[in-house]
């Protein structure tokens, strides 16, 4: 496209048309035939159509619309950002969190908080974590930098608190060890590409 | 300096340098990048990591222990160069963990940085691993051999500088390389890897411990995570943290540190400190230094009324008793409190070092030491003398162990109480364990060796005559072929005097002996102030001998104790809670820092109530006194850092001015021995004040001090008895590496008043018994 064209803003045809509309009136007499006209001719009833079909519909037929938030939800999709959640190994049940502190680095809005210790198990543990959901802005980098897909986002989008900062802790975002058979994987931010194996070159083994 | 330099060109860029000054150094001084992972700056070249490969006039050498010559001609990246470095790093991540996020020093490690910046993104080698423990070496130090590359920097450190060598290489029972790898991978790494495959870190004494002075300066150098400090295991990561540059207040070296600080925890938001870094490749730190950083006064509050209080008593006090943990400003104030109102200012640790100074400046001429102990790294032959060079001042150890491993140096070591590790210290290391107060002959010694006799006094000549080396409990029929043998190829010599000649009862002798070494010999002398900033003290302050009336304690025991330990009627910050400027050892008056809130009031605080005060405390920065040698600077306008080349960039150094001059005339020799059992002051490693002491990682107990032997024959506690000035009650602890009967009381709790016991002296004839 050369530049004269990109300066066109008109694009497209134009294909305007005057209505063709009587002329309002203008004297008493006019203006009192139009009511009686319009009045007599149930122009309403036309305009009601649709809504009484609708209604009709709703009331006798069974097909309402209307959704009875909060006694009823509509699905989200899958990849949803809402209040996060915690995901636990499937084969052992411990968590997958590792305590590396990625998150709280990456997080721009800073509400992202953790202790970590060594614990007995020369391991490092996650002594607390929490995130300030008063300010969290759901823009999912956690989920992404995650090394262990730990921190996920889940489909929990209620965030209405007496306080302005509401806190979640880490085993209110836990999978509950009952639940780890209903863990899902969560598709969005962070998950792992479908065709992640093509783009891994495989490191050398010696064994 | 006189040195002639030469040039050399790096990557095109021509760089002026000294002659045999190693590649990787010019670079670095020049702002020149070489990777370079096993090097250390002021360490002999370890040659185990192979990385700062570069091409000088065509052929390939090392730049860390390739020496510069006149017109060398230096490129740091060919083709060839880049592919050896490739696969260095690629060795280096056969088998190094790849959970960065559970390391502590992800974020600052060099593995980390340098694989990205060559751009590894594949791994083209694979080995069998070996099983690789955790270890917990000492109270501070923990290994993990799964991390470890085998640079041996900390290996290096520890041995170069801090002398302990306490750790090796040790057999790491690997698999053997593939031969057919020699031929298909690049030389260096092969070579790289060989070694890397058979060796691993251990303690150097065959246990699972070490045995050293648990400074930490391994964990600070190590690249990776391997060597960390135990109590930082995971606790934070290191972005996490805020940096807060500084200087430790332990001692009169005043490193340069950080402060890492981070709120406590999710539940407490208070500022913690985390640890303490340093400066590695420029400064090494101590244990104290390291570990002993919380000490900080905290929960202080101001309470008008107890300001009130504080100025009324300080207007009204007959002494102020304090030590030198005061920075030069708090120093200044107190002066200023004598000045005005008469009050009497007394302080144990410096006066004897303040008066030592006062007789030296009269028989030199001018007011402080001539030399730095930053000038005397590059001699080759140092003598310390009335220092207990373990015990006493870190740097000047360090100092000593340095220029014996770096500059194939020789050392003397005068010193009454016995330690087995000086002598480890290098091939040439003489010691004499003479009687204490024979520091006159030792001095007489280093003048009838070294000195111009024609520039020494009659008086000193005559005494020329004596057996000087049979009077130290030297080898007198031994000793010449030894000494010259140590003379061979010695260029510049150095002189550290300590601590024992300003506690001497013929101190004021000792000074113009000194101040003769100075003159007639081509020695660089300096002095280690006795402790923090005894040097600041001694210079700003006035000092008194008694103390008078009442007496208000800062940060020692009094009638009114004003105290940053938390324990006093009034609180003031510690020094890690305030501005300041220290004067140390080097002359140079640094810059601290604080690191932590402090919520209290100050000195300036009462200085203020007494109508005397500043708006702040580093207004008095400027108004240190010049006829001592300050400058008039803004706290704010003063560096604090090195740079590149090595130099320090840290506050500003001390004029030396003149003063009159005074015919030297020495006193009779001080004759009197000690008899019986004998006491020396002198504090554990580590341990250097009620601050140190505060620390939750400094371990070292107040107690009795004593070679395994005499420990033995003391048994658990003892009542060390002062005569007329009192006694003591001490649990008996064993220091293995003192030898010979001299006990070693500590002072660091000041609570216990050591140094009234001692009085001007760091010797006494005590009475041991049993408890």
């Amino acid at each position: 496209m050369d530049l004269e064209n990109l300066k066109d803003r008109n694009i497209g045809e134009q294909k305007y048309r005057m209505l063709d509309l009587e002329p309002t009136p203008t004297t008493g007499w006019g203006k009192f035939k139009r009511v009686l006209r319009r009045s007599v001719k149930l122009e309403l009833l036309v305009g009601l159509k649709v809504t009484i079909r609708e209604m009709f519909k709703a009331l006798f037929m069974g097909e309402m619309h209307t959704v009875k938030y909060p006694f009823e939800k509509l699905p989200i999709s899958p990849r949803y950002r809402a209040i996060h959640e915690m995901k636990r190994l499937l084969e052992s049940g411990h968590y997958r969190c590792i305590g590396c502190g990625l998150c709280e680095k990456i997080c721009i809005s800073d509400c992202i908080r953790m202790d970590t210790r060594y614990d007995e198990n020369q391991r490092k543990e996650v002594s607390e974590y929490t995130i300030n959901f008063g300010r969290c802005i759901f823009c999912g980098y956690c989920a992404e930098v995650c090394p262990e897909l730990a921190i996920v986002h889940g489909g929990r989008y209620e965030t209405a608190s007496e306080q302005r900062a509401s806190f979640s802790l880490f085993e209110d975002m836990l999978t509950p060890i009952d639940k780890l058979k209903e863990q899902k994987e969560y598709p969005g931010f962070g998950a792992v590409s479908p065709n992640a194996d093509e783009n891994i070159k495989p490191t050398p083994l010696a064994y | 300096m006189s040195e002639n330099l030469i040039t050399v060109t790096i990557d095109g860029i021509e760089c002026k340098a000294k002659e045999g000054e190693y590649l990787l150094n010019i670079a670095r001084a020049n702002d020149i990048f070489i990777p370079a992972i096993c090097y250390l700056t002021r360490c002999s070249p370890t040659l185990a990591c192979r990385i700062c490969l570069v091409e000088a006039d065509g052929k390939r050498v090392y730049a860390c222990n390739a020496k510069a010559k006149d017109g060398m001609n230096i490129v740091t990246q060919t083709e060839e160069i880049l592919e050896e470095r490739k696969a260095i790093m690629q060795v280096y991540d056969v088998n190094h963990p790849l959970q960065c996020g559970v390391c502590d020093q992800h974020g600052e490690c060099e593995l980390q940085n340098y694989t990205l910046e060559l751009a590894i993104d594949t791994q083209e080698y694979a080995i069998a691993d070996t099983k690789r423990e955790v270890k917990d070496w000492s109270s501070v130090l923990h290994y993990d051999a799964g991390l470890c590359i085998v640079c041996e920097r900390c290996v290096t450190v520890c041995k170069d500088m801090i002398g302990d060598a306490a750790i090796k290489t040790g057999p790491r029972g690997g698999d053997k390389l593939d031969k057919e790898l020699k031929e298909s991978m690049p030389k260096d790494a092969y070579a790289m890897w060989n070694k890397l495959q058979k060796s691993i870190i251990v303690p150097s004494n065959g246990t699972d411990h070490t045995n050293c002075s648990d400074c930490g300066e391994c964990t600070a150098v190590c690249p990776v995570g391997a060597l960390t400090e135990r109590d930082f295991i995971y606790k934070a990561n290191p972005w996490d943290l805020r940096e807060v540059p500084s200087a430790c207040a332990h001692c009169s070296s005043a490193c340069h540190i950080y402060y890492e600080t981070r709120s406590e925890s999710i539940s407490n938001p208070e500022e913690k400190i985390f640890r303490v870094k340093n400066e590695w490749n420029y400064q090494t730190l101590c244990g104290a230094g390291r570990f002993g950083y919380d000490y900080e006064n905290r929960d202080a509050k101001r309470d008008p009324d107890a300001l009130v209080r504080a100025a009324e008593t300080v207007k009204s006090a007959g002494t102020i008793k304090f030590n030198s943990m005061i920075t030069n400003e708090e120093a200044l104030m107190l002066q200023t409190i004598k000045e005005k109102f008469g009050v009497k200012l007394v302080n144990n640790e410096v006066k004897p070092f303040q008066e030592f100074l006062k007789h030296y400046a009269k028989a030199a001429g001018h007011m402080l030491y001539k030399d730095s102990f930053a000038d005397m790294r590059e001699c080759d032959f140092i003598i310390s003398v009335g220092s207990k060079l373990r015990n006493d001042n870190p740097a000047a150890r360090y100092l000593f162990n340095n220029i014996q491993k770096m500059n194939k140096g020789a050392g003397i070591y005068f010193h009454p109480v016995g330690d087995t590790l000086i002598p480890t210290f290098g091939k040439s290391i003489m010691t004499f364990e003479h009687k204490p107060h024979d520091e006159e002959y030792a001095l007489l010694l280093i003048l009838k060796l070294f000195g111009d006799h024609e520039k020494l006094p009659e008086s000193v000549k005559e005494k020329f005559n004596e057996d000087l080396v049979a009077r130290l409990g030297g080898d007198s029929e031994s000793f010449e072929a030894t000494f010259e043998k140590m003379m061979k190829k010695k260029e510049s010599f150095a002189l550290m005097v300590g601590e024992d000649l300003y506690y001497h009862p013929k101190a004021a002798n000792l000074a113009k002996l000194v101040a003769l070494v100075e003159e007639s010999t081509e020695f660089k002398v300096a002095f280690i102030p006795p402790k923090s900033n005894a040097l600041g003290v001694a210079l700003i302050c006035d000092l008194d001998q008694e103390c008078e009336g009442v007496v208000v304690g800062y940060n020692e025991p009094g009638d009114f104790k004003i105290s940053a330990l938390g324990d006093g009627e009034f609180d003031i910050p510690a020094m890690n809670q305030q501005e300041g400027t220290i004067t140390n050892m080097n002359k140079r008056v640094v810059v601290l820092n604080a690191a932590l809130d402090y919520n209290g009031y100050t000195l300036n605080d009462i200085m203020n109530k007494l109508g005397l005060g500043e708006s702040l405390t580093v207004d008095w920065t400027s108004k240190l006194p010049l006829n001592k040698g300050y400058q008039v600077a803004r706290f704010d306008d003063l560096p604090d850092g090195f740079k590149n080349d090595m130099s320090e960039n840290r506050g500003y150094l001390l004029a030396n001015l003149s003063v009159e001059r005074e015919e030297i005339e020495l006193e009779e020799f001080n004759e009197k021995a000690l008899e019986g059992d004998i006491a020396y002051r002198c504090n554990p490693q580590r341990q250097f004040n009620d601050f140190s002491d505060k620390a939750h990682q400094i371990f070292e107990k107040f107690a009795l001090y004593a070679s395994p032997e005499r420990a033995e024959e003391l048994g658990e506690r003892v009542r060390v008895d002062f005569g007329e000035s009192g006694a003591i009650e001490l649990p008996v602890e064993v220091d293995e590496r003192i030898s010979g009967e001299i006990v070693e009381v500590p002072d660091f709790k000041s609570a216990y008043g050591v140094y009234d016991l001692f009085g001007q002296n760091r010797y006494a004839e005590v009475k041991i018994t049993k408890v």
